[in-house]
């Protein structure tokens, strides 16, 4: 069924009685060609681009849970290009590119939001660095602007720019970044892949990866052994355990990142914000929630839920910043489990066994790589040849010193 | 989450710092292959449940501390020093492990 304006309006004139489930819910077969390990983001993106790219539709995508019910169901949904390095700043930059086109692309509403993203800066030194960002992303063809205090203050006057530790020089602005409505990519996705034929198998977890001759066969899940001549691991914050079913070690740690949510307010924040001294980002939903968040917990963690100080120490970094939010009220926070590699750079790769493929080492930012992520993990398994812009995100570049670190703070996990 | 410090008692986790897996505490020796380096550095089990990891009692006495806790419930099972560990730690001083690396080196990065 396509959506539209058009539908939209006759259904409400008829009591709504015409709309039909959006994919289907179908047995999984013995066989597939491909078999997708995760029903998140990146799963079901790369089972849509397999289908629409590749024409590859014998693929089954195995979700131990419901579509969309891990990190891609919970995220602060940024979306930006403003990379700085080889590897990272084209991947991303083809990205965003994918979310422009997005809602077109899948006849779906993922309210995709382009509402401008400020970096702040406090020092001349940050600002130096910023500028240099900001050439980077022009460079590579995205748009960046720097701000002066004043060109800050016009967007965003709300800020505490006197603050005694933190006045506010400036910032980058990256006009194109934004939002978009998380659930609504992963059902956008969902839908496309199982229009193109795609099976999406929900509540049924792999529990083995059967290997013989150093090729994959083909899966055990608790419903049934499914046999496949590809398999893609796309499983974020477990990683580790479905990797360990095909006896590989992983360059991954998992790790608790929180984000937290208010009740609804009225448009008060415009744009996202990000206040890196103080660790803290924040941007208001179309509901009117400001949703906000900080940094990792610090220890490795798979109890999606986080401590108190960590708590304490966002509040702390936003009141610092906007001391306006004080009287709003939290409604609720959470923790993700999250893919972190020892450089903060994500793996597009092949393993050692034939036909086992891995994408994964999201960290906190795998949101916005959604579409590219998929769309160069359908490429790598189709071709057996790593995408272009995905290029740089090998497995082996921990061992071989082709290292991709962002933050420039060295390659250890303890370091991100 | 509190940490138990075998010289401090039971304290608050905020005066701990966080190094990363025990697996830190078994430096290759001198020569060690780069395979061993990267499964130093790189490579982890990275269970969901029991693990051991190594903080720093940063705002207390100083001490380093195996903790062996459980990462599903955060609960904190035994503490001991990394001092009193000697070399029967998580792999006994050998990292090569039960698992091989999940990428040899194949060629130059393009």
């Amino acid at each position: 069924m396509r959506y539209s304006g058009l539908r939209v309006i006759s259904e409400g004139l008829f009591g709504n009685k015409g709309w039909t489930p959006a994919w289907r819910d179908p047995e999984p077969k013995a066989d597939y060609d491909y078999v997708i390990i995760g029903g998140g983001g990146h799963g079901l993106s790369t089972a849509y681009y397999l289908a629409k790219n590749h024409g590859i539709t014998n693929v089954a995508v195995l979700e131990k849970g419901y579509l969309g019910g891990g990190n891609v169901g919970r995220n602060t949904t940024i979306v930006r290009a403003n990379y700085f390095l080889p590897g990272n700043q084209e991947f991303y930059s083809h990205s965003l590119k994918l979310w422009e086109g997005l809602e077109a692309e899948l006849n779906y509403n993922v309210m995709h939001s382009q509402r401008g993203l400020i970096n702040l800066f406090h020092s001349d030194g940050q600002r130096d660095a910023f500028a240099r960002r900001g050439n980077a992303m022009i460079n590579e063809g995205d748009d960046a602007e720097l701000l002066d205090r004043e060109g800050v203050r016009r967007y965003l006057p709300y800020l505490d720019f006197d603050n005694a530790r933190f006045p506010v020089h400036g910032g980058l602005l990256h006009r194109r970044g934004g939002t978009a409505r998380h659930d609504a990519v992963a059902w956008g996705y969902a839908r496309g892949a199982d229009t193109r034929g795609v099976d999406l198998i929900q509540n049924c977890e792999v529990t083995g990866i059967d290997i013989e001759d150093g090729r994959v066969r083909g899966v055990q899940t608790t419903r049934g052994a499914i046999r496949a001549k590809k398999i893609g691991i796309v499983v974020a914050g477990r990683s580790g355990q479905v990797a360990a079913m095909a006896g590989l070690r992983l360059p991954i740690e998992s790790h608790v990142l929180q984000a937290f949510v208010t009740e609804g307010l009225k448009p008060v924040i415009d744009h996202v914000v990000s206040f890196g001294m103080g660790h803290f980002y924040i941007s208001q939903s179309d509901k009117g929630g400001l949703v906000f968040g900080g940094d990792l917990d610090f220890y490795s963690s798979y109890a999606a839920r986080g401590n108190l100080p960590m708590v304490e120490h966002v509040m702390e970094a936003g009141m610092t910043l906007m001391p306006m939010i004080g009287k709003a009220k939290v409604l609720r926070s959470w923790g993700g489990i999250m893919d972190m590699t020892p450089d903060g750079s994500p793996i597009i790769d092949a393993t050692d066994v034939g036909g086992l493929y891995i994408d994964c080492g999201w960290n906190y930012g795998g949101f916005k790589a959604v579409p590219a992520s998929g769309w160069c993990m359908a490429h790598l398994m189709a071709t057996g040849e790593p995408h272009a812009v995905a290029r740089r995100f090998r497995l082996d570049r921990f061992l071989t010193g082709h290292l991709i670190d962002e933050e420039g703070t060295g390659s250890q996990h303890n370091l991100h | 989450m509190r940490i138990i410090c075998p010289l401090c008692g039971d304290r608050d986790r905020r005066e701990f710092h966080y190094y990363g897996d025990a697996v830190y505490a078994d430096r290759p020796g001198e020569g060690a292959a780069p395979e061993d380096w990267d499964a130093y550095l790189h490579l982890r089990d990275n269970p969901a449940g029991e693990t051991r990891d190594l903080w720093y009692h940063e705002l207390g006495c100083s001490a380093w501390i195996e903790v062996t806790r459980n990462t599903v419930t955060h609960a904190v099972l035994s503490t001991r020093l990394v001092a009193a560990r000697g070399g029967d730690g998580p792999s006994g001083g050998d990292i090569s492990g039960k698992m091989k690396p999940a990428a040899k080196r194949r060629g130059k990065t393009a």
